[in-house]
């Protein structure tokens, strides 16, 4: 393979394109209310019409506006059709035509569509995840060519570092830096790992890139190889994931076909592999450094950093590990330009970032703003605010290690800055909006459950803490605790955090802390007086001593 | 080996490159709480006793897995770090079921001793009281997991000094639990050699002699590191 072959495959693609396209949906949200018996009827109905010299019925990745899936869309018709039935094919393929389908439409020009920003997403929805052909239609394996014959590794970690790209896992370490440290460890051998293990409760971002553009995640990886010196990749990605997981293993087949992987890439000396981990439904195995005991066969368990991973990682090899996310936004900066990236967000974050917008409102689905986007444009513009009347409370981010912003914070700008103010963390990108009716105990008590269940057991405070932090949330809820179980829990949520071996624990306790800081009423107004205490909490009076 | 100064407790000492936090300390004469570190078997910083505040770090770190560097500024002890390390070992106490009173261990206890020490008085968190098993299948020795601390030092002799590779961890969380093989009674284990390395290594009276009863278990512990280091300096002797 060749620049000049891939232009060839681009071109031959381009050409073959028909006048009208059908785009069905076919990610795992509308695959699960019956996608693919629409696509297949599309295509009947189009066979049926006669118009297959005209109409190519495409299976393309997630459209975004998940709550009203099936989605169907017709171009250049500009019609967005949802919860499309497979009775639904035929009126749908005779409305390009001019008649009138008997499906729900939407408006593709709304909110929740125009505000988006798309890098990551910019191929999903577009092109069909299951052929190669048609990523290099769109430009895909461009900037992999450019990096390995005009560019050296130094080059390339530098274009990363002025990008300004940080870690989109949630932490927000910036890549460029990661990449540099990798690049100067020095050692024969080196791997690259794609953290596609995504455990938060509400969040579905990378099981969305990855069903619906696999190949710009395995030409990001690539590129992260060449830059840092690695010939091996891991994609160590969940079980609970199968259409991923295929689309992947599809997507890594045919890129080595046409040798995009393996042996001498572009005619290059540049060599990379990639292989498939499957993680075993452990959530501890986001973690970077249980996730490398996972790869490698042993129990997955954090262990202490230092050494980093980029120093000491998977077999003691230097080990670049970034997330599905992250290495998603890679071809994009270097086919465009470093500059044009950091152009975009905020001085602190540049970008965009992918949220799952899920909980109580009316568009549920995959949205991908500019950094710096306010809280209130998210979820009151494109989102479309609560449904049924009702008034947004709260918006949690960083699933079981975030925390909850209240309603009057919504102005605060999405950075990772603005929210760590907030006692939040951007996260991977799980949204749960929360409106009036969420009792606010409840979600710190979700939560503590969450990571008490899946809390390795390897350190003391995550391992027997979560329980009793778990316990005491629970006496709360049930009424039963005092203003003392209370002084207890903030004393116990300080200790988890500052003492627990990785982030599981270091973070475990941060929904619990943001809701005590904001909705500390909630937690007061279930407390039980305390005959015993000097804590009293009002509600009711001491008992008071009996009088000779 | 390039040499590191650095300060303790405000004491200067000076430490070998490649030394962790703890050995410089130990050496120093400085004593910091530990639980899951044994000396012989490397380190796996989870019990969190030994966490340390060090000047420029936001975050504590366990002295026995944080190398020493040069200038570091190292506090073993503050009212903070004595805080933490009581609730830890609250929580241990709550966690299972350790009623010295009846235990084969009671005077010999790695977790009374650091209790005492620490000036743990009170749990106040609710016992949690679980179910756990005993199992006596084994010919010579015992494992009563309720006083187990899941600190895995049994598991890191076994594959490590002894080679064996028999004891191993099972489930997560609270769940978790020390097995044999492939979560089989211990009497019914192929690879145990019957060393009683894991024994010699137990804190707690979680794994015992059989036939020791309240406060007969007595640990040789130094036998564990004599062996190690035998091993490494190949001082082998025939007997």
């Amino acid at each position: 393979m060749i620049y000049h072959d891939l232009i060839a495959i681009k071109e031959k693609e381009l050409a073959a394109r028909k006048k009208i396209v059908l785009r069905c949906c076919l990610a795992a949200g509308c695959m699960s209310s019956d996608a693919k018996g629409v696509k297949e009827q599309l295509a009947k109905a189009v066979a049926e019409a006669g118009l297959q010299d005209q109409v190519e019925v495409r299976g393309v990745g997630c459209m975004k506006l998940c709550c009203e899936g099936p989605l169907v869309a017709a171009d250049p018709q500009n019609a967005l059709y949802v919860k499309v039935t497979a009775a639904n094919a035929p009126s749908i393929v005779a409305a390009l035509n001019g008649g009138q389908a008997n499906a729900a439409q939407t408006n593709p020009d709304a909110a929740f569509f125009k505000k988006q920003f798309s890098i990551v997403l910019a191929n999903s929805g577009v092109v069909d995840p299951e052929r190669i052909e048609g990523y290099i239609a769109a430009d895909g394996y461009q900037a992999l060519h450019e990096v390995l014959h005009e560019m050296t590794p130094k080059d390339v970690v530098e274009a990363m570092v002025k990008s300004g790209l940080r870690g989109r896992g949630g932490a927000g370490f910036p890549t460029g830096l990661k990449w540099g440290t990798v690049a100067k460890s020095p050692s024969a051998k080196k791997y690259v790992i794609c953290n596609a293990d995504e455990g938060d409760p509400g969040a579905f971002m990378d099981r969305s890139v990855l069903e619906s553009d696999p190949h710009s995640v395995l030409e990001g990886m690539a590129i992260a190889a060449y830059a840092v010196g690695a010939d091996q990749g891991f994609i160590y990605c969940r079980a609970e994931y199968p259409l991923a997981i295929a689309r992947l293993n599809l997507a890594i087949k045919q890129a080595k076909t046409l040798g995009l992987l393996g042996a001498g890439i572009f005619e290059s000396p540049f060599n990379f592999n990639i292989d498939i981990r499957i993680g075993a439904g452990a959530f501890v195995c986001g973690e970077e450094t249980a996730l490398m005991a996972s790869v490698e066969g042993k129990r997955g368990t954090p262990r202490p950093r230092p050494p980093f991973p980029a120093e000491s990682g998977l077999f003691g090899c230097p080990t670049l590990l970034n997330n599905v996310e992250t290495f998603a936004n890679v071809p994009a900066i270097y086919r465009k330009g470093a500059e044009w990236f950091a152009g975009i967000g905020t001085e602190k974050s540049k970008g965009t970032k992918v949220f799952a917008l899920a909980g109580k409102i009316k568009n549920t689905g995959l949205i991908e703003v500019p950094m710096g986007t306010p809280l209130r444009t998210i979820v009151e513009e494109m989102g479309g605010g609560a449904p049924d009347g009702g008034t947004i409370k709260a918006v949690q981010t960083g699933g079981p290690s975030g925390g909850c912003i209240p309603s009057q914070h919504l102005d605060t700008p999405v950075d990772y800055e603005s929210l760590g103010k907030l006692g939040s963390i951007m996260g991977s990108g799980g949204m749960i909006v929360m409106d009036q009716t969420t009792n606010m105990v409840e979600i710190a008590r979700f939560f503590m459950e969450f990571c008490m269940d899946e809390s390795c057991g390897k350190c003391i405070p995550c391992r027997a803490g979560t329980v009793q932090m778990h316990h005491i949330l629970d006496k709360i809820a049930n009424r039963q605790a005092t203003a003392r179980d209370l002084a207890k829990l903030e004393e116990l949520c300080d200790m988890v955090r500052n003492t627990s071996l990785c982030g599981l624990g270091q973070t475990a306790p941060n929904p619990t802390m943001s809701t005590l800081r904001f909705f500390r009423n909630e937690y007061e107004a279930l407390l039980q007086p305390d005959p015993f205490g000097p804590h009293s909490n009002g509600a009711a009076k001491q008992p008071e001593l009996a009088t000779k | 080996m390039a040499a590191k100064t650095l300060t303790i407790d405000g004491k200067q000492i000076s430490a070998e490159e490649n030394e962790t936090v703890l050995q410089a300390a130990t050496e120093a004469g400085i004593k910091i709480p530990t639980l899951c570190h044994l000396e012989g078997v490397y380190d796996v910083g989870a019990c969190r006793l030994c966490i340390v505040e060090i000047a420029g770090t936001p975050k504590l770190l366990p002295a026995c897995t944080t190398k020493v560097a040069e200038g570091m500024e190292v506090k073993t002890d503050s009212e903070r770090l004595r805080k933490y390390r009581r609730m830890i070992l609250e929580l241990l106490f709550a966690e299972r079921n350790h009623v010295c009173a009846v235990c084969v261990s009671n005077g010999h206890c790695e977790l009374q001793a650091l209790a005492y020490s620490l000036g743990m008085e009170h749990v106040r968190y609710d016992y949690t009281f679980p179910k756990w098993s005993v199992d006596t299948t084994h010919r010579l020795f015992g494992m009563d997991h309720n006083r187990c601390v899941l600190c895995t030092r049994c598991v890191r002799v076994c594959w490590h000094i002894e080679g064996a590779g028999t004891k191993n961890v099972s489930g997560r969380g609270a769940k978790s639990k020390i097995i044999t093989d492939l979560n089989q009674s211990w009497g019914t284990s192929d690879s145990c050699t019957e060393c009683g390395k894991c024994v010699m290594a137990c804190p707690t009276g979680a794994l015992f002699q059989k036939g020791s009863t309240v406060g007969e278990m007595e640990r040789d512990r130094d036998k564990l590191e004599f062996i190690v280091t035998a091993r490494e300096k190949k001082q082998w002797i025939a007997d």
